[in-house]
């Protein structure tokens, strides 16, 4: 089954167009990322998913509802973590819960949920009291509470540490094992390496891939060559480096030459992202 | 109505665990009325000083709780995203809006008891002589103040402003309309201003009802000039508020 199905779909704000034509699907269980640089528009996409904003051309469906007509079901079935939402700084952790519990017709143990996310020793504390860590937490936790069928997760981990950011891909992941179809924006490539089944690559508002983590970045690794011959360093890029090498060498060999400073070396990951949403679409 | 009473019960915890909204709307009205109440003294408009600072003073009670207090909550709550989370959850925005106001009248009717219970208690002032005119009072008094907060919740942008700008309006307002103390000595300017404000028109309503025990239906004029206030803050609110945070 389909849980989310976007075709064509266009958004401006005024003169900037925010969104310019993307279509992707997500399956019911699955996780996908988006991922792009800050104003490629992933916000503005996830927002016209969850039913903040109209759109402006396309086709949109999640869980068989038109989300520019929210209505009592749609609600009831999607679970949101805002970019930067607040909750009630003077309530405690479990007040917060429960309020969100008393939203939904078939919300789930509001203490289950509290251990879920980790939060059980602070139960009882004040929202104000929590770390930044433990804040997004408490935004997972509400976001889960109502029992929803998929989960908007944005920019989950911005401003985490370290430790922090790998205590949430751990809750992140424990999503799909309760069998949420998640939605997960990011602008981190190993945060959408880590998490997503299937990542879309945003850029300037259009999909510039689409695909596993894995195929996303193998499809155009050119491995470098690099030398020096007279005090200029060369690079070659190469997608048969075996071919180019073995020519390189032989003929070197032959002259009686060596090629100084000879590297070989493959991208990284990141490295093939970058190029990926900085080069020109053209 | 399970999702209202439940933003109602939500809306009261709320209100009542953040010190500082219910310290600076609650108890600062009472806190007034104790200390004018001392110092004041023989009679007003004929009657004992007390009692007319205790009518002035339940007006004042009212721009704090339902203009003042819910235009700063809605805007800070705006800004923080509150607003916009709630409205990704299947609680509908007529019943959010709906459960505010009420959680409003709930606190304006809570400080209006305590209000005459504390007057008995230090200065011997009766209970009204009228309570269902004082009850119409209340709940017409937090309508008509709680639409002008939330219309005026929609002008102010940032969140750090709100309580500068709203005790700009609520503190020279009280001043100018009575609700601190009798106006018929200022200079005539003053009180052709404080007579075009909201606020006047409920002290007016609360002597009426409170000091001179009339009917409140008999108050044509001040009914009229609440409702129309309150008009204006429902077609300012239709125009200008906002679920989500102001762009930056």
């Amino acid at each position: 089954m389909t849980a989310i199905s976007v075709r064509g779909l266009r958004k401006s704000y005024g003169a900037l167009e925010a969104v310019r034509g993307v279509d992707f699907d997500i399956e019911e269980g699955e996780v996908f990322g988006l991922l792009g640089p800050n104003g490629a528009g992933k916000t503005t996409t996830v927002e016209i998913l969850e039913g903040y904003r109209s759109r402006d051309a396309g086709e949109v469906s999640v869980l068989g509802h038109d989300p520019q007509r929210p209505g009592r079901d749609f609600r009831e079935r999607i679970g949101v973590v805002l970019q930067q939402a607040q909750l009630w700084p003077t309530l405690t952790v479990r007040e917060t819960h429960a309020v969100f519990a008393g939203y939904y017709e078939h919300p789930r143990n509001v203490d289950e949920v509290i251990e879920l996310v980790g939060l059980a020793e602070k139960r009882d504390a004040r929202v104000k009291t929590l770390s930044g860590g433990q804040k997004r937490r408490l935004d997972l936790g509400v976001a889960l509470v109502g029992d929803p069928d998929l989960v908007f997760l944005d920019e989950p981990t911005t401003g985490f540490d370290p430790a922090a950011r790998r205590a949430a891909w751990e809750m992140i992941r424990s999503l799909r094992e309760l069998g949420k179809t998640v939605l997960l924006t990011t602008h981190y490539l190993d945060e959408a390496e880590q998490l997503a089944d299937r990542v879309a690559v945003l850029r300037e508002g259009q999909i510039v891939r689409i695909g596993t983590p894995r195929e996303l970045t193998t499809g155009d690794l050119e491995v470098e060559i690099r030398y020096r011959r007279d005090g200029e360093e060369i690079l070659l890029r190469t997608s048969e480096p075996t071919r180019l090498l073995h020519e390189l060498t032989a003929e070197a060999v032959a002259r009686g030459e060596e090629l100084e400073r000879l590297e070989v070396r493959r991208p990284t990951l990141e490295e093939v992202y970058l190029a990926l949403v900085q080069e020109d679409p053209e | 109505m399970r999702l209202f009473l439940h933003q109602v019960r939500t809306e009261q915890l709320v209100y009542w665990r953040s010190r500082e909204a219910a310290v600076f709307t609650f108890i600062f009205p009472l806190l007034l009325f104790v200390l004018l109440g001392s110092v004041y003294s023989g009679h007003i408009y004929g009657v004992p000083a007390s009692q007319a600072l205790l009518a002035a003073l339940l007006a004042y009670g009212c721009a704090m709780v339902a203009f003042a207090g819910l235009s700063i909550t809605l805007v800070l709550r705006r800004e923080q995203a509150i607003l916009k989370r709630l409205r990704a959850t299947p609680l509908p925005p007529i019943t959010y809006v709906a459960a505010l106001l009420s959680s409003t009248l709930v606190v304006f009717a809570l400080e209006t008891v305590a209000l005459f219970l504390l007057g008995r208690a230090v200065f011997g002032t009766p209970f009204p002589a009228r309570v269902g005119s004082v009850a119409l009072l209340v709940v017409l008094g937090a309508i008509s103040f709680a639409a002008m907060g939330v219309g005026l919740s929609g002008l102010i942008r940032s969140g750090e402003g709100s309580s500068a700008v709203v005790n700009l309006i609520v503190l020279p307002m009280a001043f100018l309309t009575g609700a601190f103390g009798p106006t018929h000595h200022y200079p005539r300017f003053l009180r052709a201003v404080g007579d075009v404000l909201p606020l006047k028109y409920l002290v007016d309503l609360s002597n009426a009802v409170y000091l001179h025990k009339q009917s409140f239906w008999s108050q044509g004029t001040a009914i009229g000039v609440l409702l129309a206030w309150g008009a204006v803050g429902v077609v300012v609110a239709m125009f200008k508020f906002r679920w989500e945070p102001r762009e930056t």
